[in-house]
């Protein structure tokens, strides 16, 4: 009896529209941190402490091999100033990565408009030129290796047409030259699909007003092209130098930073010191330095963007 | 038609050095030892063989290395798109507290090359004894900084999808992980091949991961192996080594001239959206 008297009261007791607690927001915040949790603990354990580690490393003397492992404070920074191939260094690395970037972004783009010129086959083009991006780097290297000896195919075809070619990975300039070349053959297609699409984008009127104008083909690329597909050019040196700060197979390949030290870029000479000579602590401090300078080149680009970018895409 | 002619040609010179080398490198891994520095240069092997190819698997177990770099490969492009997949539509659809300053922490993945953390990364590995073994090749690039760029092409894909979409899967009682699973990644197909695509290139071209973490031949990866053909003083066995360079890029060559469309407009994108 008494239940059955209670259990009305308790269902009048109860608060009429209570929400559940598992509400549409809070589902979606646990399921939203689970979603990126392993992307996160990723780069904790696989970016972020490993970066900090090389700080702490770098104040470090540690030769693997005599198992020391020693704080010294400063004494790396001070000694990578005072390091005689420091300078050949950064100037390897400087003189890759400008003439890469130059030689790349211009045959990028004479390439995409080439292509844009909506010509039948144009599409075969476009796969050849971008081919060598899905050959695999290293077999691309050593082709252009053996091709590059000084009785290889290109000095044999040279000498077909009178021409002594030099013996190209022998010498500094020569050598400095070929890695840049063979890079820049690799993936300048990436670059130029870019430009092919941006240039896709430049609406015809513009071209059809320029032309009204009287502008020469020059002026209407110089005038209207350039400026229209600025953020593309932006964005594409920003690849470009970025990778080839991190130029290292090529250069592992094809002349192991030498003759000399003339191709020993940054990253080849971290490794040679890291994974060659074991020193650990030092080798942490170039992987610094190399770290701030592509941090400083993007800053740097991003901040560019504003003054010289003439639209934002 | 003068023009016409004119850029025809033009970029038929533009070829040479995009075609050539791949020509030659197959070429030149079917010639016998004596023709390989032949004067004149010669397009076509004028005794073709395949003893280059017959060495190419005497003097290293390639067999074995073409299926570590395939395997590790296939798991890489698997596991970053599970993971890029799920942290791009977080980031995109979901939203949760924090959401945009661990978006900021993922995107530093991008500003870290990984040669400046491949000292610390090797010490960590090797203290947990998995030096010499791929799990470092596995676990670093799936979760670690080559894995943000994917993540970032997720999101960007993600973001354009309609909101009424997802509100129709609502209707119908799906959760997050439903809505995720049943209704966005279905229509995702175009950013996973781009990813798909890139992951796989990307993992199948290292080098300097694999030549620090790994060092007997066995579970060597092509790329490290095609270096180590060479004779008792260190010179290159030319033939072998484009032999063994022909058999690691005539298959990627192949699938890219079959879908070259997706390859390019895929890749292309990568590109922009990172």
């Amino acid at each position: 009896m008494t239940l059955l008297a209670e259990k009305p009261a308790s269902v009048l007791r109860r608060p009429p529209e209570r929400a559940p607690y598992w509400t549409m927001r809070r589902r979606d915040q646990l399921a939203g941190w689970l979603m990126v949790a392993p992307q996160l603990a990723g780069i904790v354990a696989f970016v972020i402490v490993p970066l900090g580690l090389v700080v702490w490393y770098s104040l470090h003397e540690w030769n693997v091999l005599a198992g020391t492992f020693d704080y010294v404070g400063g004494e790396n920074y001070q000694a990578l100033l005072d390091d005689p191939r420091l300078g050949p260094a950064l100037r390897a690395t400087g003189l890759f990565s400008a003439g890469l970037v130059v030689l790349n972004l211009s045959l990028a783009l004479f390439l995409a408009v080439l292509l844009n010129q909506k010509l039948r086959g144009t599409v075969v083009f476009r796969t050849l030129f971008f081919s060598p991006v899905v050959v695999t780097l290293v077999a691309w290297t050593i082709v252009w290796g053996f091709l590059l000896q000084d009785n290889g195919g290109i000095n044999g075809f040279l000498d077909l047409v009178g021409i002594d070619g030099p013996n190209w990975l022998r010498g500094d300039t020569t050598a400095m030259i070929s890695v840049i070349v063979v890079q820049l053959f690799k993936n300048v297609g990436l670059n130029m699909v870019l430009f092919l699409a941006a240039l896709q984008g430049v609406p015809a009127e513009l071209y059809e007003a320029a032309r009204i104008d009287g502008a020469s083909a020059w002026a209407r690329f110089r005038r209207v092209t350039v400026p229209l597909i600025s953020p593309t050019i932006l964005l594409t040196s920003i690849l470009t130098i970025v990778g080839s700060l991190q130029v290292f197979a090529q250069i592992a390949v094809l002349t192991q930073g030498g003759p000399g030290t003339s191709t020993t870029v940054l990253v080849y000479y971290l490794y040679q010191q890291a994974f060659q000579f074991h020193h650990f602590g030092y080798g942490a401090t170039i992987s610094l330095l190399l770290f701030v300078i592509v941090l400083a080149l993007t800053v740097l680009q991003w901040r560019m963007r504003k003054r010289w970018v003439f639209h934002e895409a | 038609m003068k023009l016409k002619l004119t850029v025809y040609a033009v970029l038929l010179v533009c070829c040479v050095p995009f075609v050539f080398p791949t020509w030659w490198m197959a070429t030149t891994s079917l010639k016998p030892v004596n023709e390989i520095f032949a004067f004149p240069p010669a397009l076509w092997p004028r005794d073709a063989t395949l003893d280059a190819y017959r060495q190419v698997f005497e003097l290293q177990p390639f067999a074995q290395q073409y299926v570590n770099s395939l395997y590790i490969a296939i798991v890489v492009t698997a596991g970053t798109l599970v993971v890029s997949s799920l942290a791009g539509y977080a980031f995109a659809r979901v939203p949760f507290r924090g959401s945009g300053v661990v978006f900021v922490i993922v995107l530093a993945g991008l500003l870290v090359p990984n040669e400046v953390t491949i000292i610390p990364l090797y010490r960590m590995f090797d203290g947990l004894g998995l030096v010499n073994t791929h799990w470092p090749l596995i676990l670093i690039p799936i979760l670690g900084a080559p894995s943000v760029l994917a993540t970032f092409i997720m999101r960007q894909f993600f973001i354009t999808l309609p909101r009424e979409l997802e509100e129709a899967g609502r209707v119908d009682g799906l959760g997050r992980f439903g809505l995720f699973w049943q209704v966005s990644l279905p229509l995702a197909k175009p950013a996973i091949g781009a990813v798909a695509i890139f992951t796989f290139l990307h993992s199948w071209n290292l080098f300097l991961e694999p030549i620090v973490f790994l060092s007997s031949k066995e579970k060597f990866t092509i790329p490290q192996a095609l270096t180590q053909y060479v004779d008792a003083y260190g010179g290159a066995l030319w033939n072998v080594q484009l032999a063994a360079a022909t058999m690691s890029a005539l298959p990627v060559l192949i699938v890219f001239v079959l879908a070259q469309r997706q390859f390019v407009e895929g890749l292309a994108q990568a590109g922009l959206k990172g």
